[in-house]
């Protein structure tokens, strides 16, 4: 902990547009930058998988305009088999990299961390801006895919090698589309990189008078754990991508083998490793996982801590299981590879580690569960959407136990069980405390509410609607539907197509129902009734200085702090809840210090 | 608004398991000696998450129920036993639970992956390839000749690359589209990609594998009921992904060898 006057960020209130809007320094307008990019690529993600699913449920159906999107890709609007694929892999890419790892990490912590660790800045403001265009202009260039060559690569988010490293013999997109999709994704690493080392320094060393590492809200923990393991895991990824981006235009053999024949002609690579990849890609993939989700586990925790009127049950035992499910994140990417080859010792030796890192998950659930235990619920579109985060982690939790044990994976893998699986406990539940972070933090952020009428209508359709889409998928998966098919022509899965049905037209009205959540976005951005400082009676920092906060967080005077960050119904406090700026006195044995 | 989302929580919960508890859609039969171990595993793991499920989401429910929008000037209070109590209880409940299936999971994994094949197992190559799986059969020396990858020529059914003219042991050998195998006798099945990656999957069987391209590995099964399956690939091999499939004939031994004969007279 330092005094932050020796750290105060160096660079003034900008006055031009284009310093104050576009090329900023300020964390502030960086998480405002990084949720709009976030945004535009979760619409764009869910207009791919709208696509994908029409074409699932009603294979021959003509969507209108999508041969504007690619004329050899969607001939008289229908798709071809390689472009669902290519839709299917860009729907993943979009979503895991620009909307998962950027809203809850990048967009929350920048603009929220270093205001609840009482910071002026991040320490790097210039490797912060650098950051963020460096992501923006990863998302151009997985973007561009789309209108150049043979389209996007087909090989799905995960880039399987060979298919992914013998270039376009191997089929459309498979080419420039690899070569573009591996070079954005370790642009990416690059901006994410520079972002956590912000993120980590923010948090060890940016620190105001008082406010030691415990007394950091839970959130503020999640986005410092999320970070180092963002410096680990995406370390990795970058060069596993420049390795593959090798194979394709520097003749490299680092993931092709010798003697492979596609078309008739053996490929002049040789010496190389495929299952080399599956081990670099889900070194990163697992973590990853937890990149996704962890800042939901913190921005959750928060939003509940205020709206149930009470602190979490042990703020310690939650940062020690949010540490746990980082360093256990390591140490069970193999469960991944269950079937891929790798030594069958090995699946057996990632099996333990994945079953045991329920225990901190289950810890994280039961500590939420005792915490509601006696508490003064309120509810509101953001705590409403924190207990469906709950609701949707449970679910998609407990299909972990199936997917860690390699003989059931037997039976499991590659199924649309997995599909439901990570869907509902990485995504949903990751969209969820993007949704709750939202409905919680915009009167702070913009300055004006949201519509909390149009927010619940929105929690109702979102809640349903997304249990409507992914359970059935544990069901298709457990009867053996195959993921990553574009039709379903084996005798086995035909009756499975009606199924099929029902998802899409629920993930059709489902994500109608975000309409909702952009048109209260943008109306209350423009229209919403004005906030005041501290509209849900919270306590940690960013509820104790001035809504929207002013450049440099807090004014003239920087905070200091006397308080653990969730005071609330404390015998003997004059008021319900102490803010941590307070300087009022009393003796709570529970307090951290 | 409370009150109705926890009942909501609680008709998703009960909803979700239905269709589970009911089968309507379940795993397929199964046709293997080792699919049972497999199968006990699956049912053991769905009783367990599915009580943990069920447990959580109703606990949930009840505590959105009971603790939101209480009487102003209602006091909060802490859940009897604290955190302690609940960090004990998840190492204990879920430690042993996981445990347990991790230990008898090992076991079933063992039935299918520790243990050699018999020696006299009927050896089968299966070689994946876009998007199409072909077999090989030993033929009476029972040996498999080389494979030559710049002699793979589909235009005349050389799918192996087999140089019959100077490879011995490759004159006899079976080549087919489809894979017939007796019933009761294992399999010892040698898994070879043309390509890129591929897996091999016949759900009724209970194996799943992944072809490694520069790595050949090997599965082996005994199939235990007469009929006729699909065998589908599962790995992300490129456009005609969804279409890469074959059939997979278990027959009566008698049967099997009428097969292979014919096979070996139109080699």
């Amino acid at each position: 902990m330092h005094d932050t006057s020796a750290h105060a960020a160096q660079h003034g209130a900008p006055t031009s547009f284009i310093r104050k809007h576009i090329f900023s320094l300020d964390h502030k307008v960086i998480g405002k930058q990084y949720y709009a990019l976030a945004l535009v690529a979760v619409v764009w993600g869910m207009v791919l998988s709208w696509i994908m699913r029409i074409h699932l449920g009603y294979a021959n159906f003509a969507i209108p305009g999508l041969h504007l999107l690619s004329a050899n890709g969607a001939p008289g609007n229908i798709m071809t088999p390689e472009y669902y694929l290519q839709l299917m892999t860009m729907h993943g890419t979009i979503m895991v990299f620009f909307v998962l790892t950027t809203a809850p990490f990048a967009a929350f912590g920048n603009f929220f961390l270093p205001i609840q660790v009482g910071a002026e800045d991040m320490p790097f403001p210039h490797f912060n801006m650098m950051s963020f265009w460096v992501t923006f202009v990863a998302f151009l260039v997985l973007v561009s895919s789309f209108f150049v060559g043979d389209g996007p690569t087909l090989g799905g988010w995960t880039q399987y090698a060979p298919l992914s490293a013998v270039g376009s013999v191997s089929g459309p997109g498979q080419g420039l589309g690899v070569v573009l999709w591996a070079a954005s994704i370790a642009i990416f690493c690059v901006g994410q990189l520079l972002g956590s080392l912000n993120f980590i320094t923010t948090t060890l060393d940016m620190r105001t008078k008082g406010m030691s590492l415990m007394r950091l809200p839970l959130s503020a923990w999640a986005w410092f754990v999320t970070s180092v393991m963002g410096l680990t895991a995406f370390a990795v990824l970058m060069p596993a991508c420049i390795l593959l981006i090798l194979d394709h235009v520097a003749g490299t053999s680092f993931f092709v083998p010798s003697n492979l024949v596609i078309n008739g002609e053996v490929l002049p690579h040789s010496g190389g490793s495929t299952l080399l990849w599956q081990h670099l890609f889900w070194f990163f993939g697992h973590p990853e996982v937890y990149i996704a989700i962890v800042p939901g586990l913190g921005i959750v925790s928060h939003v509940l801590i205020t709206n149930m009127r009470k602190p979490m049950l042990s703020h310690r035992v939650l940062i020690y299981s949010m540490g746990a499910l980082a360093v256990l994140s390591y140490m069970v990417y193999g469960h991944h590879m269950f079937v891929s080859g790798m030594n069958p010792f090995s699946s057996l030796a990632f099996s333990f580690p994945t079953l045991i890192i329920t225990i901190p998950s289950t810890i994280v659930v039961l500590i939420w569960l005792g915490s509601l235990y006696g508490s003064k619920l309120r509810i509101n579109s953001a705590s409403l959407f924190a207990l469906g985060f709950i609701s949707m982690f449970i679910s998609g939790g407990v299909s972990g136990f199936f997917l860690a044990q390699p003989s059931i994976d037997i039976m499991l893998h590659a199924t649309y069980f997995v599909v439901g699986h990570f869907h509902l406990v990485m995504a949903v539940a990751a969209i969820f405390g993007i949704f709750s972070g939202t409905y919680f933090w915009f009167p702070k952020m913009r300055g004006r509410m949201m519509n909390e009428t149009l927010g619940k209508l929105h929690f109702w359709l979102t809640f349903v609607g997304a249990y409507c889409i992914f359970m059935p998928f544990h069901y298709l998966g457990i009867a053996g539907n195959v993921r990553r098919y574009q039709a379903f022509t084996d005798d086995y899965l035909i009756p499975l197509i009606p199924v099929h049905k029902f998802i899409t037209i629920a993930a059709l009205l489902t994500g109608l129902a975000q309409v909702i959540f952009l048109y209260n976005l943008f109306h209350s951005y423009f229209k919403g009734a004005p906030a005041s400082d501290n509209p849900w009676e919270a306590t940690s920092l960013e509820w104790s200085t001035a809504t929207p906060p002013p450049h440099n967080n807090f004014g003239d005077k920087m905070p200091v702090v006397y308080h653990d960050p969730y005071q609330y119904n404390v015998e003997g406090a004059s008021t319900e809840f102490v803010m941590q700026t307070s300087p009022e006195q009393y003796n709570n044995p529970h307090e951290e210090k | 608004m409370a009150k109705i989302f926890a009942v909501t929580i609680v008709l998703i919960a009960i909803g979700s398991a239905i269709p589970i508890v009911m089968h309507t859609w379940h795993l397929p039969e199964d046709i293997s000696t080792h699919g049972p171990l497999i199968d006990e595993q699956y049912g053991d793991t769905m009783a367990e998450a599915g009580i943990s499920f069920l447990a959580s989401q109703i606990l949930l429910a009840f505590f959105i129920w009971r603790f939101s929008n209480v009487k102003p000037g209602t006091k909060t209070r802490n859940f009897p036993g604290g955190a302690m109590g609940l960090v004990i209880a998840a190492f204990l409940l879920v430690g042993t639970e996981v445990l347990a299936l991790g230990v008898f999971g090992a076991k079933a994994w063992a039935s299918v992956y520790f243990t050699p094949p018999a020696a006299d197992a009927l050896p089968v190559q299966v070689q994946a390839g876009q998007f199409a799986f072909y077999f090989r059969y030993t033929g009476p020396d029972g040996k498999f000749g080389p494979i030559h990858p710049d002699q793979i020529n589909e235009a005349n059914a050389n799918f192996f690359g087999l140089d019959t003219t100077h490879d011995q042991d490759s004159k006899d050998d079976i080549v087919t589209a489809e894979m017939a195998i007796p019933v009761n006798r294992e399999v010892h099945l040698l898994m070879h990609s043309k390509d890129v990656g591929h897996s091999f999957f016949v759900p009724e069987l209970r194996v799943q594998q992944d072809f490694v391209p520069g790595l050949d590995l090997s599965v082996h099964f005994t199939a235990t009921k007469v009929g006729k399956y699909e065998i589908v690939c599962t790995q992300l091999c490129g456009l005609g992904h969804y279409n890469m499939k074959a059939y997979l004939e278990v027959m009566s031994p008698g049967d099997y060898d009428n097969w292979i004969k014919q096979q070996a007279a139109l080699q």
